[in-house]
């Protein structure tokens, strides 16, 4: 990049929010998605809402493309660099900067991590609800990009619930405020719109967001079946009987290898488990709880576990959360994607992906938001084995096709991204792609925000679809995935 | 534009080769939009006709006002035209109700009613109570993002609406969203078109989350006497273990307010969570109340002729300000309060002369403003829309939301001049 212009972006951040040097830069050549790499041409670390705006005015003005960044623990590719374009990233906006306990608000910058705001609230009774695996590193604002779930959303809701306001810088160094504290903000909905728009509609420099209060009291069931299909079936009668349980999660045979491998959960030695939680006041959980026991065992459940305490049931959402990561233990290559069916096809759908597996030759772990038919099949592979990877590849996308099928989606927490951008005809007609477009254009015309991400036919350097690998800083011991 | 180019005779035999022609008819004076009055009312009998019906006008400069039942039609400012009202009164169906998926995918002019009786034989209901349900649709409920006093456990439509299908003014039937409860792929455009009366594009389809039918329910309500304590008892609830299903302030005096708890669960739980309520109620005595109290909020609507109500939206702190506001602005002219521990509270006012209307409402809408807090105006007199925006100002994302109309609706086909800042 051009000297004088580096040194104009330096006179906006100072030295400390600049990274030039080869070497950092390739530390955000991609994120959680590891096999696309671009190194940026520069990392930018405002550490304000006047400083972003600048460096983004900076960028409008010479037309350089910028992509926004968090921790970059998502999956899909949505913070990979773009080819001559910069990094922006919120890391130093991390500030807390208002809890209002009395009225349930938080207003917080975007690098503050999504633990954080639970840490901050929790000694008073409160929590933050939506906790994807990853929650421990990855930022609010990766969580409004990309509307992030996690296992307690069945009954909860995503991100986008729980954000109210938003402060967004867009593509021409514009600060908008959208929505705030209080509810219903007259106007379009642009908060709703802006969350999970994976950054290609500006960034965001503050959050107004909902906390709720945590529940009296929590019980988890960990219960063994043969199959995952019987679990599912017990799923089905769990919600029939009109409970309405926190999350429910499903883990097969291989998973909980690797969970058990990983961390030591101590998980009963079974085919398929579920996991039970239920939420509210103690009465109604203890007797609720008495119900579900035997819904398990009429379908065919041999075993019942109830974590007893609050160590135990940490243990074991510590073994579903790390069953990603986990499975590097067990297969040196995988896939990961993370598509949707209704629940009712769960038992259908779990018997076609075993079919698929068996076609190809490859394993298939299956670790799974139960409650929200949210699936992670993750397609185990060798890629020393000549064929194997193209293998998995083929056999994740016909999983996705077949989630597709069955009236579900191509994605539940991920985003699109990089990575399935060239999916998106399989769910989308030409017409919905192109109202999306639209409003796309419509807050930034220029297309300077995370360009060539989420729709196909986008430039892009790379065709196909790609294997996880350990990211450095995992390869060095330092952060794990989830 | 429509005089400029052709006479609008020739526009409606055209409408009348999409729909036929009994579905084409002459609108009369009780199809007026704020005084205002259409030619014909049009009722497409399929999605894919609603998206013609809408390409044409557009291209032929026929301003559309789409209807469902009706019930929200006193919402927005004056039409700035109005030739034809898009009826969706023939698209009622409930397609599909999957209870083991605990959704539903329904056509855009069922009624809310009309769902709640399908899907209530498994057990399950829609956890949105909004005004008069026998006559509220989906596709009204979805472009005026109305929420009742079930919001507060439940969420408002924005979190029960998983998907809708969408026919755009430039003859494209899109579809946003699904069928699934998580779903992250592509843009979350149901949240743009929750809510924007309208003016974006004509919903003819939704799929909605729903939740199982409590086993029991009960009410039970307690007398305050001043707004501090009663924002101050709502404080102490929303903070407390309670799971309230609703909780909801009424006054039509300072003085005079009363709170509702509705509890519902299985019965032993419903003794559990009574018991709890005294704990956190100390000193307050509550009895149990008939359902009705939940209606209060349609009550405020009845008799309207020389009435405004109005939707306030503050911090749940804020309530007891917001009591104090509208019973000193409301001065001598009567005013009833029907707030929910949202923040969220519908007040009626009734002034003698409707002129003193504006006022009243500028003057709160003001107080509320300083408070980071909003008032929409639901429902008054036409005539004084003259001199009162509905919507009241906006932020600074206001040149965005025209430039977002302007990219669905390049005519200004759909209710036009309608909803925030003329759009």
């Amino acid at each position: 990049m051009d000297s004088h212009l580096i040194s104009e972006f330096r006179a906006i951040v100072g030295d400390a929010g600049l990274v030039t040097a080869k070497e950092q830069l390739r530390t955000y050549e991609c994120d959680g998605l590891t096999l696309f790499r671009v190194v940026p041409e520069l990392v930018l670390l405002p550490a304000s809402s006047e400083e972003m705006q600048a460096v983004v005015k900076l960028c409008y003005r010479q037309r350089i493309p910028f992509v926004a960044r968090g921790s970059g623990t998502g999956l899909s590719g949505g913070a990979l660099p773009v080819k001559g374009g910069v990094v922006i990233g919120v890391s130093r906006m991390n500030r807390i900067l208002e809890i209002d306990l009395p009225n349930a608000r938080v207003v917080v910058e975007p690098g503050v991590t999504n633990s954080a705001i639970t840490a901050a609230v929790s000694g008073r009774g409160y929590f933050y609800a939506p906790d994807p695996s990853s929650q421990v590193v990855c930022t609010v604002a990766g969580n409004v990009a990309e509307n992030s779930g996690g296992a307690h959303c069945f009954k909860y809701g995503v991100t986008t619930t729980y954000i109210l306001g938003l402060d967004v810088v867009l593509s021409d160094g514009s600060l908008l405020h959208l929505g705030g504290k209080t509810m219903d903000a007259p106007g379009y909905d642009l908060v709703g719109a802006f969350v999970g728009s994976e950054g290609t509609f500006g960034i965001v420099t503050q959050v107004t967001l909902r906390i709720i209060r945590k529940p009296e009291s929590v019980q988890t069931l960990m219960a063994a079946f043969n199959s995952s299909s019987e679990a599912g079936a017990a799923v089905s009668e769990i919600i029939k009987s009109g409970m309405f349980p926190a999350a429910m999660e499903i883990m097969d045979r291989l998973a909980l290898e690797a969970a058990e491998a990983a961390v030591h959960p101590n998980y009963p030695n079974c085919q398929a488990l579920l996991l039970v939680e239920l939420d509210g006041s103690a009465r109604e959980v203890e007797l609720l709880m008495e119900k579900v026991g035997p819904i398990c065992t009429a379908c065919g459940a041999w075993e019942l576990r109830l974590a007893k305490s609050e160590a135990e049931r940490v243990a074991v959402w510590k073994g579903r959360k790390a069953a990603f990561a986990a499975v590097g233990r067990i297969s040196p290559n995988y896939l990961v994607q993370d598509g949707v069916i209704p629940r009712t096809a769960l038992p259908r759908v779990l018997g076609e992906i075993d079919r698929l597996s068996a076609e190809a030759g490859l394993r298939v772990a299956n670790v799974f938001h139960a409650g929200d038919g949210n699936l992670h099949p993750l397609v185990l592979y060798d890629r020393r084995i000549a064929g194997q990877e193209e293998r998995a590849m083929v056999l994740a996308e016909d999983i996705l096709r077949l989630c597709v099928e069955a009236g579900g989606s191509i994605t539940g927490e991920h985003g699109i991204g990089e990575e399935k951008k060239h999916f998106m005809p399989v769910m989308f007609s030409e017409a919905d792609l192109e109202a999306m477009q639209r409003l796309r254009s419509a807050f930034d015309p220029y297309g300077l925000c995370n360009p060539t991400k989420m729709f196909p036919g986008t430039d892009t350097t790379y065709q196909r679809p790609i294997a996880y690998e350990p990211h450095p800083i995992e390869k060095a011991g330092l952060a794990q995935r989830y | 534009m429509n005089e400029n180019q052709y006479p609008i005779e020739i526009a409606w035999t055209d409408l009348e080769a999409i729909v036929g022609r009994e579905y084409l008819w002459p609108a009369t004076a009780s199809d007026a939009i704020d005084g205002f009055q259409p030619s014909k009312v049009i009722a497409p009998g399929s999605a894919q006709e609603v998206a013609k019906v809408l390409q044409y006008c557009s291209s032929a400069g026929v301003a559309v006002i789409p209807r469902g039942g009706g019930s929200k039609l006193a919402l927005g400012n004056r039409p700035q035209k109005a030739d034809l009202i898009l009826s969706t009164e023939r698209l009622n169906r409930v397609v599909e109700h999957v209870w083991g998926d605990m959704t539903v995918v329904v056509e855009a002019g069922c009624t809310i009613e009309g769902i709640q009786n399908a899907v209530k034989q498994h057990g399950q209901r829609l956890a949105l109570d909004p005004l008069w349900p026998e006559r509220c649709t989906v596709g009204g409920l979805i472009a005026t993002a109305e929420s009742g006093t079930l919001r507060i456990r439940y969420g408002a439509v924005r979190d029960l609406v998983l998907g809708v299908e969408v026919a755009l003014p430039d003859g494209s039937l899109i579809k946003v969203g699904g069928k699934v409860v998580k779903n992250v792929a592509g843009y979350d455009l149901t949240k743009l078109v929750i809510g924007s009366l309208g003016t974006l594009g004509v919903i003819t389809r939704a799929v909605f989350r729903l939740h199982p039918v409590p086993v029991a329910t009960a009410t039970y309500s307690t007398l305050l006497s001043n707004a501090p304590e009663a924002a101050k008892l709502v404080l102490a609830l929303l903070d407390s273990h309670v799971i309230y299903t609703g909780l909801q302030l009424r006054a039509t005096r300072p003085d005079h307010i009363a709170l509702d708890v509705r509890l519902e669960g299985i019965p032993e739980s419903l003794q559990d969570q009574f018991a709890k309520l005294g704990k956190v109620a100390t000193g307050f005595t509550f009895t149990e109340s008939p359902a009705e109290v939940w209606d209060a909020r349609q009550k405020l609507f009845a008799n309207a002729a020389g009435a405004a109500v109005a939707k306030c939206s503050v911090l749940p702190s804020q309530l007891g300000a917001l009591c104090e506001a509208v019973f000193r602005q409301a001065k001598q002219s009567a005013a009833t309060i029907v707030a929910q521990g949202t923040g969220i509270a519908d007040v009626r006012f009734e002034a003698a002369d409707a002129k003193a209307l504006p006022r009243i409402l500028d003057d709160i809408r003001a107080e509320l403003w300083a408070l980071d807090g909003t008032l929409v105006v639901q429902q008054c007199p036409p005539a004084i829309k003259e001199s009162l925006d509905v919507w009241g100002a906006l932020k600074d994302a206001l040149p965005l939301m025209q430039e977002i109309k302007g990219k669905f609706d390049p005519a200004r086909t759909l209710n036009p001049g309608r909803f925030v800042g003329a759009i």
